[in-house]
């Protein structure tokens, strides 16, 4: 291969981009040297295996790859906002709806709120750490180098331009000659195994690490919500891995799974997409309304209303979620009797979904309402997201489907489920655990107006698409000709989309200012919260609690404030407390993976071939690993609570 | 916290669940590649191989038999059940309507 295709060549946004990768990467390893801080960074973070600090690394990168996701998608708005633009050409565009897609649901939502639950989950729950805080980092790096491994494809190789969903036969080398769905399908897998990983995870310690007295009835909705995604990852990610892997042999090695030819079966790629794809959606939706309950019940300061009719919905819409993939290709044509099948299962799922917004509704009624920025995120959500519900119902129905099916419509009933769901979840979980994850505030100032600016872009940016969609307008497609009636409300659009990049920025200033100006929270418990991660310090210390605490009431927290002055510690209580140890196994075990898979990439198979060697290398230590962890001594304990107390 | 519990035995189930794991994978590969039988046949044996090493590995690998709460259990596997046959009858029913 010439270098001139292994690097991509001849756009000048390319060579841009290249320009400030290579400046990023020299001022990085610049200020780490500069300040000595590489081996702060090996020893707190790179080996770390505490669930707040992975956390806090997931929520980073998803950062990240929201402002990678957002480029792509300005830059889409750019090209459509006027008929015939010559921004992008064709290919372009291609390329970068796919990577906009494909990141945003699995680089940026996903480890978003995986994020949030590293955090949250061990904290609510009373807990030290996650069952398995080796596997944790494990995932999370596996995560990492997956999401590199993808986003490299745009300077390197060239990015994959066949959609998010990767359709056969547009995927297969016939049509999609090059590396770039290749990049897909190996990045995809990588950073699945670390999902699937994730899953298995905080399902046992959901399960087996609860502080004595939570039982299943008394557990927070969000821990909840978690539980129940991880049961839809660990049924929903093997089918993508298996799907993933057919691709790979398609592409690599010239196997015939879903090629048009030898028996191959295209639509047998969508069938196995959807399974996956389906639960997906809820794998990001689900945790996301964890979240609005919990922030709804603080700031209405009641008990959410209706706590077991949640977790009924919640299980109701797992186990629905897994019968309904067939409504994204109706058009298939499958037959009237598996078209109305999935149809009525569809609209099913709104019915628990409608059940869970007036949970929401009557916690609010007769609440003493605050109006915090996480509040106005989560009270937003609630009318926006019942759009994005109320549409997709309307696409359920399989003959009205055939005039929506991959038109605009479609494009925004997904954006108001996924933007006014799990997107403002994040934001609102963001600005509602920030004292917890860094001990200040983040400001309530710049926060309302990050919120004002995105939810209002937003809708600006998404409302006129339904009307797109009616007016004929098709997803995917590069330009479009004058005079088709459509120019006016694509320029709504990017006006909108423009102001929901304002808002990024607010949000983003907002992070770097309160570092530097924000109030500090030196109680814990800045809200007035109800759940168990209030009950400990802001941030917590390495050990979360140092004594476990006794739960007697779902609000385990509230009810200590009412019953008593709280979660207290008297020093005669405390014991040695066990901890995991550091390990940089996960993270040289990933860079393994990756290093591997770009072999896979380019079919350099022995370099493939030696980094898988590495990987597994790695898995035979770790099981002739005897580290059992270390002891933190009372006295240590002692220590660390009296600075927290003075506030130190 | 991940501390193992120590087995101070060897760990004899792992090994022999894994050398059988390989045999019949080997065997299904062999079924596949040069048993020469038509192909109705090797789907069904290849099936049948499938199925006995699942059950094995749930046996050998996934302590089926060792845990204190059967009533999870219980319900595990019969979601499980259920999500599999979806899967295969559901994908079996939709793409027998592609050509
Ligand atoms: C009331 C609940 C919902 C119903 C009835 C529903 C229904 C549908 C239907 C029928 C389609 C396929 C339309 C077509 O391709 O023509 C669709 C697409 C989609 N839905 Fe939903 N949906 C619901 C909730 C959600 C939620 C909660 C999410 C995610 C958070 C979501 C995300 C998506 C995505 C991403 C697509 C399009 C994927 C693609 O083709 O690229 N939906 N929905
Ligand atoms: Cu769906």
């Amino acid at each position: 291969m010439k270098w001139s295709e292994f690097f991509v060549t001849g756009e000048p946004l390319i060579y841009a981009a290249d320009v400030a990768i290579v400046l990023t990467i020299i001022g990085i390893v610049f200020v780490l040297t500069y300040f000595k801080k590489w081996k702060w960074l090996w020893d707190e973070w790179l080996t770390t295996v505490d669930h707040k600090k992975i956390g806090i690394m997931y929520i980073i990168c998803a950062v990240l790859m929201l402002f990678r996701g957002g480029v792509d998608a300005l830059l889409m708005r750019a090209q459509l906002t006027a008929p015939n633009m010559k921004f992008l050409d064709a290919q372009h565009y291609n390329e970068i709806f796919t990577t906009h897609g494909t990141i945003m649901i699995l680089f940026m939502a996903m480890p978003f709120l995986i994020g949030l639950m590293n955090i949250v989950v061990p904290l609510q729950i009373g807990a030290r750490d996650v069952a398995y805080p080796y596997l944790n980092a494990l995932s999370f790096w596996l995560f990492f180098f997956g999401a590199l491994l993808f986003n490299i494809s745009f300077v390197i190789g060239g990015s994959p331009d066949a959609g998010w969903t990767a359709y056969f036969p547009l995927a297969s080398n016939e049509f999609s000659p090059g590396v770039g769905n290749n990049y897909y399908a190996v990045a995809l897998q990588i950073s699945g195994i670390g999902t699937l990983m994730t899953g298995i995870n905080f399902l046992v310690t959901i399960l087996k690490m609860r502080a004595p007295g939570m039982t299943l009835m008394r557990m927070p909705m969000f821990t909840w919500t978690v539980l129940i995604t991880c049961v839809i990852i660990i049924f929903a990610f093997p089918v993508f891995t298996v799907a993933l892997a057919l691709m790979t042999f398609d592409r690599l090695f010239g196997t015939q799974f879903f090629t048009m030819a030898n028996g191959g079966m295209s639509m047998l790629w969508a069938n196995l997409f959807w399974i996956w794809g389906h639960p997906e959606v809820y794998i990001v939706i689900l945790p996301s309304f964890g979240i609005f309950s919990e922030i709804v019940s603080t700031f209405a300061r009641k008990r959410l209303f209706g706590y077991k009719a949640m977790i009924g919905s919640i299980v109701g819409i797992a186990f629905l979620s897994f019968i309904v993939w067939v409504h994204h290709f109706f058009t298939m044509g499958a037959g009237p009797a598996v078209n109305s099948f999935f149809s009525i299962t569809t609209m099913a799922i709104a019915i628990p979904t409608g059940v869970k917004v007036f949970n929401w509704l009557f916690t609010l009624r007769k609440g003493k309402i605050r109006f915090t920025t996480a509040m106005l995120w989560s009270l937003a959500f609630i009318p926006n997201f019942v759009i994005g519900g109320v549409t997709g119902v309307m696409l359920a129905m399989a003959a009205a489907d055939y005039q929506y099916h991959n038109s605009y419509f479609l494009i925004g009933h997904f954006h108001y489920v996924l933007i006014a769901g799990t997107v403002f979840a994040c934001f609102a979980g963001v600005h509602y655990w920030y004292p917890k994850m860094f001990g200040h505030l983040l400001n309530e100032r710049l926060g309302k107006w990050a919120f004002w600016l995105f939810m209002i872009g937003f809708n600006i940016c998404f409302f006129p698409m339904y009307f797109l969609g009616l007016m004929g307008m098709t997803r995917r497609m590069y330009t479009y000709a004058a005079g088709l009636g459509w120019t006016p409300l694509n320029v709504v659009a990017t006006i909108g989309a423009v102001l929901m990049g304002i808002g990024f920025i607010v949000f983003c200033y907002n992070i770097y200012y309160s570092a530097r100006y924000g109030e500090r929270d030196m109680t814990g418990d800045p809200w007035d919260g109800r759940t168990l991660e209030w009950a400990t310090a802001s941030p917590p210390a390495h050990y979360n609690f140092p004594v476990v605490p006794e739960v007697t009431d779902l609000d385990a927290y509230w009810a200590m404030k009412k019953n008593g002055n709280g979660y207290e510690v008297k020093e005669e209580q405390l014991e040695p407390i066990h901890m995991p140890s550091n390990s940089g196994r996960p993270f040289l075990i990933s860079i393994a993976f990756f290093i591997a898979g770009f072999g896979l990439v380019f079919k350099w198979f022995t370099l493939a071939i030696i980094a898988a060697i590495f990987i597994i290398l790695g898995l035979i230590l770790r099981s002739f690993d005897d580290d059992d962890g270390y002891y933190i001594s009372v006295d240590e304990i002692k220590r660390t609570e009296r600075l927290a107390r003075k506030g130190a | 916290m991940g501390v193992n519990n120590h087995h101070e035995t060897f760990p004899w189930k792992h090994i022999v669940g894994f050398i059988f794991s390989l045999l019949l994978t080997f065997a299904a590969l062999w079924v596949a590649l040069s048993s020469g039988l038509s192909a109705g046949a090797i789907i069904g044996i290849i099936v049948i191989l499938a199925v006995i090493q699942a059950s094995l590995q749930l046996f050998m690998f996934m302590h089926m038999t060792e845990s204190d709460s059967g009533k999870i259990q219980t319900i595990n596997m019969a979601y499980s059940f259920f999500i599999a046959v979806v899967v295969v009858a559901g994908s079996v029913w939709t793409m027998s309507f592609v050509l």
